[in-house]
């Protein structure tokens, strides 16, 4: 590649692309265990799973040709394909598939939260016996910490050296944490790529990759900049897409915390944030204000009928009088001494938090609320849940950890709440309704579960939403092929061509 | 010669271990958990990190007594042994040959450039000070200076990536990747250089030996060359060695906004991580490196400077 990319200085540039597809993205390269970076080889297809997503979500076969579950829902079954083989030659067999998932298992992938007692191989079939019914174990196994790797890739005792994956490409080069050089593998049972050739380059800065794409110097530049999008529309040499994706930014508050205990005080919260001004200054795009927790596209988790979360100042004040709270000398609310002045932690893994924290900051203060705006490392959230020191941080949710949503509400609203979801809320009868969706996969008894744990959350707010998110791609007219995931499972390089 | 060598590899014996004991207890006294920062950072935010911490406390031994894994990371030490990087599981030496190469490249790069032009436009300023030339060179540098790295860069990217089409905005790897990062430092260093060359060849230019120079009737060329050039030189030399030192540890801005894989940019991950290995290592490497600087700028000026050779 080095010979390529010298060559490529002296040749033209049009030429030089004519070889590699070039493409940018802000994630780092920090290691090789998928449990860390699986994401990496799976988006650009270089490791497969056994289960994967079509571009709504729906799951379809990966490396299991299809599978099934026994009648009393704690055996599954998953019958690989007979002609998928490792870029190092040797056949995906259901014996290297059960090592890889046993290994993922013992990890701190997704798969040690499911209820699984074994996984085993069978002829052609992997066989995964559980210890009670889990209908989303198949969308836990798209997860890139269940990605399946030849026995090649792994030391003697067991530790990662190399990713030998079994997708259309295979690395050429891994230069960490920056570049990964990726070329076609020549074996892959889903045909050849497009493109043979293909460089990823981590580039953190949000401006820098829009001027690796308007430059010319990338083909295919992912998570571009809410400000950059605009003058990027413009570029006649450029196509972006944008998807939403099952992402919220939302306010975790300790609801056990004399602020938050009660509901009104949290409804309160969420009438004095004004939603559309926050996306429509700080994010550009005032359709991504949160209304409801999930955005439209979880089809079945957002409902239209719901009563939408807005803006009502007044409302916000009447209901923090409600609560007892008094108006002090200095404006801020107080009660049986109690200054409402809470610490909002924040982190800027992603850049937007802060300002919107900012914007938060100034909209609480006019109902009285003193929050103060802490921006430190995305770890201190959970550390602050664990210690129950935590009143308020504004956090970046995904909801589609696994594809099912299931998956996530099970963390996040269960008992005792999690990390990332709900703080000192114990609500029962929302505990019922995640502990029966994930038992069943049968559409008709999972609807009403659905709508009503969207109603328990629409109106408990343990979790109080600010904006949805999106993911915006830019591609040049180069190329061909391009579609945006919005569960960012398999960015679909093998089907890019370049444009005649 | 044998006492100035004895001299530095005993310098490079304390910097290594006042080095090491200050980033392991500056690590640890820091707030924070450190697994969960290690947790964060080899699993991302969306990871359910409380879980991942507890497995992380275990695998590294995170609770054995702080003074036995200094002790530890001392024994290693003796060994020419760095450890392994608690987050990506490679060897820290290995992470910083990759790291520390695209540094030392960039630094080098940049220090050439900045070669070219910052004791070039000095050495016409200095020789009639207060003239048009010498108020040009003041101007420029005054305002290469005062914009900072981010900036400088940015503006270079739009005329050079975006308007021009010329050069790659990030990456690395080729000659083409690494112009507009170094350009970046070298323009920032050149108005630095320009003026302490500016300086120095001014007071050489006032010297009476350089005044008998041109009394004797040597040409301006021949005496600049002469009697100007070497003399000039030892201040010019003294500052290098603190641009390189800034250099190695100070482009950490131009590193993230160019994508450049560098030791600055891998030191804050590291710092932010608490990669406790990784930032021994890397701190260690650069005070070694501070060391072999100082020792270079000392024998260049050694050989400049007869005078000193005597004394010394």
């Amino acid at each position: 590649m080095r010979k390529t990319l010298a060559l490529g200085a002296s040749l033209s540039v049009s030429s030089a692309y004519a070889v590699v597809l070039k493409v940018a993205g802000p994630w780092e390269i920090s290691g090789i265990e998928p449990a860390q970076t699986g994401y990496v080889f799976s988006r650009l297809q270089v490791a497969e799973t056994l289960v994967t997503t079509d571009k709504v979500g729906g799951l379809v076969p990966g490396l299991a040709e299809n599978w099934s579950v026994s009648d009393d829902g704690l055996a599954w079954t998953f019958t690989l394909r007979a002609n998928a083989v490792f870029h190092d030659g040797t056949p995906v067999t259901a014996e290297t598939a059960a090592a890889s998932l046993n290994r993922a298992l013992a990890g701190v992938g997704v798969l040690s939260q499911a209820p699984i007692a074994e996984i085993a191989s069978d002829g052609s079939d992997v066989r995964i016996r559980l210890t009670k019914p889990f209908s989303a174990l198949p969308a836990y196994l798209v997860h890139f910490s269940a990605i399946i790797l030849a026995p090649s890739s792994f030391d003697g005792a067991g530790k990662i050296t190399q990713i030998v994956g079994s997708g259309p490409y295979k690395i050429k080069r891994l230069t960490p944490p920056a570049r990964l050089e990726l070329e076609g593998s020549g074996n892959w049972w889903g045909g050849k790529p497009g493109i043979e050739q293909v460089s990823y380059l981590a580039v953190g800065q949000g401006e820098t990759r829009a001027l690796m794409a308007e430059s010319g110097e990338a083909d295919l530049v992912f998570s571009m900049l809410p400000v950059s999008v605009d003058r990027l529309k413009a570029n006649p040499n450029l196509d972006v897409r944008i998807a939403t994706i099952p992402r919220t930014r939302i306010l975790k508050v300790n609801a056990a915390s004399p602020f938050f205990d009660q509901i009104e005080e949290r409804r309160a919260i969420s009438a004095a944030i004004d939603r559309i001004g926050i996306t429509k200054v700080i994010l550009r795009n005032a359709d991504l204000a949160a209304t409801q927790l999930f955005p439209p596209a979880m089809k079945g988790w957002n409902l239209p009928d719901v009563r939408p979360l807005g803006r009502n100042v007044e409302k916000a004040k009447e209901l923090l009088a409600a609560a007892g709270w008094v108006p002090g000398s200095d404006g801020i609310l107080e009660k049986d001494g109690k200054r409402f002045s809470v610490t909002m932690l924040t982190y800027s893994s992603w850049p937007e938090l802060p300002p919107i924290a900012t914007a938060l900051q100034a909209q609480l203060r006019q109902v009285g609320i003193e929050a103060k705006v802490s921006v430190g490392n995305s770890s201190e959230i959970p550390a602050r849940h664990k210690d129950g020191s935590l009143e308020m941080g504004l956090i970046s949710r995904l909801y589609s950890i696994v594809p099912d949503p299931v998956g996530t509400l099970l963390q996040d609203y269960g008992a005792g709440g999690s990390d990332w979801g709900s703080m000192g809320w114990d609500n029962k009868e929302m505990q019922d309704i995640v502990e029966k969706l994930a038992a069943t996969s049968d559409a008709n008894v999972r609807a009403p579960l659905q709508t009503r744990a969207v109603e328990i959350l629409q109106q408990e707010l343990p979790s109080i939403p600010v904006t949805w998110s999106e993911l915006a791609i830019v591609s040049s007219k180069r190329i061909t092929g391009v579609e945006v995931d919005p569960l960012e499972v398999n960015y679909g390089l093998s089907s890019i061509r370049w444009a005649e | 010669m044998k006492k100035f060598f004895f001299a530095r590899l005993l310098q490079a014996a304390v910097v290594a271990i006042v080095v090491g004991a200050l980033c392991f207890v500056l690590m640890r006294v820091l707030p924070g958990d450190v697994a969960m920062r290690i947790a964060a950072g080899r699993y991302g935010p969306d990871a359910r990190i409380a879980e991942a911490a507890e497995k992380v406390r275990l695998e590294l031994g995170l609770e054995r007594p702080i003074a036995m894994q200094f002790i530890e990371w001392l024994g290693s030490l003796a060994r020419f042994d760095l450890g392994h990087s608690l987050v990506t599981g490679r060897a820290v030496a290995h992470e910083l040959q990759v790291q520390l190469g695209a540094s030392v490249w960039l630094a080098a790069a940049a220090l050439l450039l900045s070669l070219l032009i910052g004791p070039i436009v000095g050495l016409f300023g200095g020789l009639k000070p207060g003239g048009v030339a010498d108020r040009v060179c003041l101007m420029g540098a005054v305002t290469f200076r005062a914009i900072p790295p981010f900036v400088m860069g940015l503006i270079l990217m739009l005329v050079f990536s975006r308007q021009l089409g010329w050069l790659p905005p990030a990456g690395f790897g080729s000659p083409r990747e690494i112009l507009l990062p170094a350009l970046t430092l070298a323009l920032g260093l050149a108005a630095m250089s320009s003026r302490v060359t500016r300086n120095a060849v001014a007071a050489v230019a006032r010297a009476p030996y350089f005044a008998f120079a041109r009394y004797k009737g040597l040409s301006e060329p021949v005496a600049v060359r002469r009697h100007g050039l070497r003399n000039a030189a030892i201040p010019v030399v003294s500052y290098l060695g603190l641009q390189a030192i800034y250099l190695i540890e100070g482009v950490v801005v131009v590193e993230s906004l160019f994508a450049y894989p560098g030791i600055g940019h891998a030191l804050v991950h590291a710092i932010v991580e608490r990669d406790i290995p990784m930032v021994q290592g890397t701190a260690l490497i650069m005070g070694l490196m501070f060391v072999a600087i100082g020792a270079a700028v000392d024998l260049v000026t050694l050989w400049l400077d007869p005078r000193v050779r005597r004394t010394a």
